[in-house]
């Protein structure tokens, strides 16, 4: 806490809708080598504030990538920052995905909204050992789609189950909430699973998929708490006994199960 | 290590060793109507012939009739204001043709002599720095200074009105390497104390003093001060019952007894200000008009207020039921998940500060027999 933080620069960044965008932060100074793993965040700041935001991604280290979705003034300061222009960072922070256990294959992500963001990440590193994947991918409008490109190339790849909440006619996905197709498209049984997304949705996926049979040990999902320390001091992230920034922010399913029951915890 | 009996009119001279071997003494001291830690340069800075009366939601000061200096018990505000300071300054930016240039903040180094510390305190400040060195990086600030202040603990020999150390194994007989430890005796002699070192630090000081030595009446009188104290806390046992504690309160999680304290709970914080473990902070930015600096602060920040579990969207706990549920829950069960122990040593403050005197065993007692009698509904 005490340490100043790193400075990076950003350079390059796309608008992936208006409100929304993806960062290539490059550091300013060398800085030691840290474990960007899929799944972990860091501690995103500028003049207007400092916020925690998910690894979208490290296309070719030291390089990292983050999407940033503009709900405030520190996330809307980031969004807005231009190639060039430097910001800082703290982290990386907490427990990402378990890719040792998910490459065991196959893989069933589940993304909802920005929750995308930290698991193409996991889609990545999983789908370049191998794994069988399936993505299931609910948004708000069709024009909130995250990473366009990528995802039609994913789904040339593998099942790719698009849905939103509203859409036009020529909207090829369903319309309605995620767990819709999920609940019926095919999955098997020893599959592991990553959920990002409301916790609404996390909380029916999850049970959903239980009830089709999936092991809740093997169920992942990334919870979003407050947070202004990330190293588990100053209190804010807590949930039930866990620090989200430290504990998590990805937690097993079978462990927290309860607690996603419980409201206001 | 070694023991002597330190006159009554000798304290001022252990005070003085204190400042001259470096250390800025904290002791407890009057301000207004109520105990306080402050600053100590001399004994008359103490609250000689005076005792407090703490009761669920009530203080007050009263003569003791004596002319004992810790005739009280715990002060109002905890140690912690010194190890952990509620605002200090972390580190400042400035953006210079758009680039961004940090300055650390050297913190300006204070070795405290805490004076008068109780067994449960120290077990308080013992728990907020376990908190301190867990995880991937501790707060080596709060650290230094724990590891650099000095404490000379004070036996209870008077339970105060609202604690209850003996139920979770933190007093009143002080058990943990404090560097000095004093028992303040007026009977079988003269008003003194008998005073113990247990480090080389506190050998050190005690041996500056040169003190006579401590006799089998001293010792004698030492423990059936702190035997007496240790009965009064025994008649009023358990306060609060350890046995199945963490999982009585995993079950009664939606109990309505919680929107029964919310009724009656002000949201006001008193109790996580007081609270010597309670270490929840906030980093706060300050920029200046032209946003070229910026500074960042770190600031004490408590888990009863609706900006603590922000997020887009709204505070994850808007209503005062799941903020007094998250504070005792934490203090009683999360808290041993987190760090093996529940995060309680029975201080009483967060009772007596209360100003509509919550008292948490008396919830956690009424949830026990609540449970108990559902309980024994259901066999009926
Ligand atoms: C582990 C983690 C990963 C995240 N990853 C991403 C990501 O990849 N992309 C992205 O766009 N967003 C992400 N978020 C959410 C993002 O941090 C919030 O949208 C952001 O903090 C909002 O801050 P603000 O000041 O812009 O908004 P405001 O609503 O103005 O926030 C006010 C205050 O509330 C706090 N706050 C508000 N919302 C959140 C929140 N959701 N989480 C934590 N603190 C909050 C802020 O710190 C701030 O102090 C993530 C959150 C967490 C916890
Ligand atoms: S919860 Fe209350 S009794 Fe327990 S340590 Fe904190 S202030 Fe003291
Ligand atoms: S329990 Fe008492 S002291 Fe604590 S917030 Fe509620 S009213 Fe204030
Ligand atoms: S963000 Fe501070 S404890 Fe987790």
């Amino acid at each position: 806490m005490r340490e100043v933080p790193r400075r990076y620069r950003v350079a390059a960044r796309r608008e992936e809708f208006p409100g929304t965008t993806t960062l290539d932060l490059q550091p300013v100074e060398p800085s030691p080598a840290a474990d960007f793993a899929p799944g972990r965040f860091a501690m995103l700041g500028t003049f207007a504030g400092e916020v925690p935001i998910s690894l979208a991604g490290v296309e070719s280290y030291p390089t990292l990538r983050h999407t940033v979705r503009a709900v405030g003034g520190a996330s809307a300061a980031l969004a807005e920052l231009g190639e060039g222009e430097e910001l800082w960072l703290r982290g990386p922070f907490g427990r990402g995905w378990p890719v040792d256990d998910l490459v065991r294959g196959p893989v069933v992500i589940v993304a909802g909204g920005l929750g995308l963001a930290p698991l193409r990440p996991l889609l990545l590193a999983l789908e370049a050992r191998g794994v069988a994947l399936s993505l299931f991918y609910g948004m708000r409008r069709p024009e909130e789609m995250l990473y366009r490109q990528e995802v039609v190339g994913w789904a040339a790849r593998f099942p790719v189950h698009l849905s939103a909440d509203r859409a036009d006619p020529g909207w090829s996905g369903t319309v309605g909430v995620i767990t819709r197709p999920l609940a019926q498209a095919p999955i098997p049984a020893e599959a592991g699973v990553a959920l990002c997304g409301p916790e609404v949705m996390m909380r029916l996926a999850a049970r959903l998929l239980v009830e089709r049979g999936l092991d809740p040990g093997r169920i992942y999902l990334s919870m979003e708490r407050n947070m202004h320390c990330a190293t588990g001091h100053c209190g804010h992230c807590q949930w039930g006994p866990w620090f989200v920034c430290r504990d998590g922010p990805v937690f097993r399913y079978a462990e927290v199960a309860p607690w996603l029951d419980l409201r206001e915890v | 290590m070694s023991t002597g009996i330190l006159p009554a009119e000798r304290l001022d001279a252990l005070i003085g060793e204190l400042w001259a071997a470096g250390y800025t003494v904290i002791g407890p001291v009057r301000e207004g109507g109520a105990l306080l830690y402050d600053e100590v340069r001399g004994s008359e800075d103490l609250p000689v012939g005076l005792v407090d009366r703490q009761e669920g939601g009530r203080y007050f000061l009263e003569p003791s009739g004596d002319g004992r200096f810790f005739g009280h018990t715990v002060a109002a505000t905890p140690w912690k204001r010194f190890l952990d300071p509620p605002r200090r300054r972390l580190w400042r930016a400035e953006r210079r043709n758009g680039q961004l240039h940090f300055l650390v903040e050297t913190e300006e180094e204070v070795r405290f002599a805490f004076l008068g510390v109780r067994a449960c305190d120290l077990h308080g400040i013992r728990i907020r720095s376990a908190v301190a060195e867990a995880g991937p990086e501790p707060d080596e600030a709060l650290l230094d200074r724990r590891r650099s202040a000095l404490m000379v603990a004070v036996q209870c020999t008077r339970a105060g009105g609202t604690c209850f150390c003996a139920d979770l194994g933190t007093g009143p007989a002080v058990d943990l390497p404090a560097d000095l430890v004093l028992t303040e005796l007026l009977e079988d002699g003269p008003h003194r104390f008998l005073a113990e070192s247990r480090t080389e630090a506190g050998a050190k000081i005690l041996q500056r003093l040169s003190l006579g030595p401590a006799g089998e009446v001293d010792r004698a009188a030492a423990a059936r001060a702190v035997a007496a104290t240790r009965r009064t806390l025994a008649e009023r046992s358990p306060r609060l019952e350890r046995e199945g504690l963490r999982e009585l309160l995993y079950r009664q999680l939606e109990s309505p007894l919680w929107d029964e304290v919310a009724g009656r709970c002000l949201s006001c914080a008193n109790c996580t200000l007081v609270c010597p473990t309670c270490f929840c902070s906030a980093v706060e930015d300050v920029t200046d008009l032209e946003g070229a600096r910026l500074e960042r602060w770190h600031r004490a920040d408590s888990c009863f207020t609706a900006e603590f579990s922000q997020i887009h969207g709204g505070p994850v706990r808007a209503s005062t039921r799941a903020r007094y549920r998250q504070w005792l829950v934490h203090k009683l069960a999360y808290w041993s998940d987190q760090f093996g122990e529940p995060g309680c040593v029975g201080c009483g403050r967060c009772i007596t500060w209360c100003p509509v005197g919550i008292d948490l065993t008396e919830v956690v007692r009424d949830l026990r027999r609540r449970e108990a009698e559902e309980s024994g509904e259901r066999e009926r």
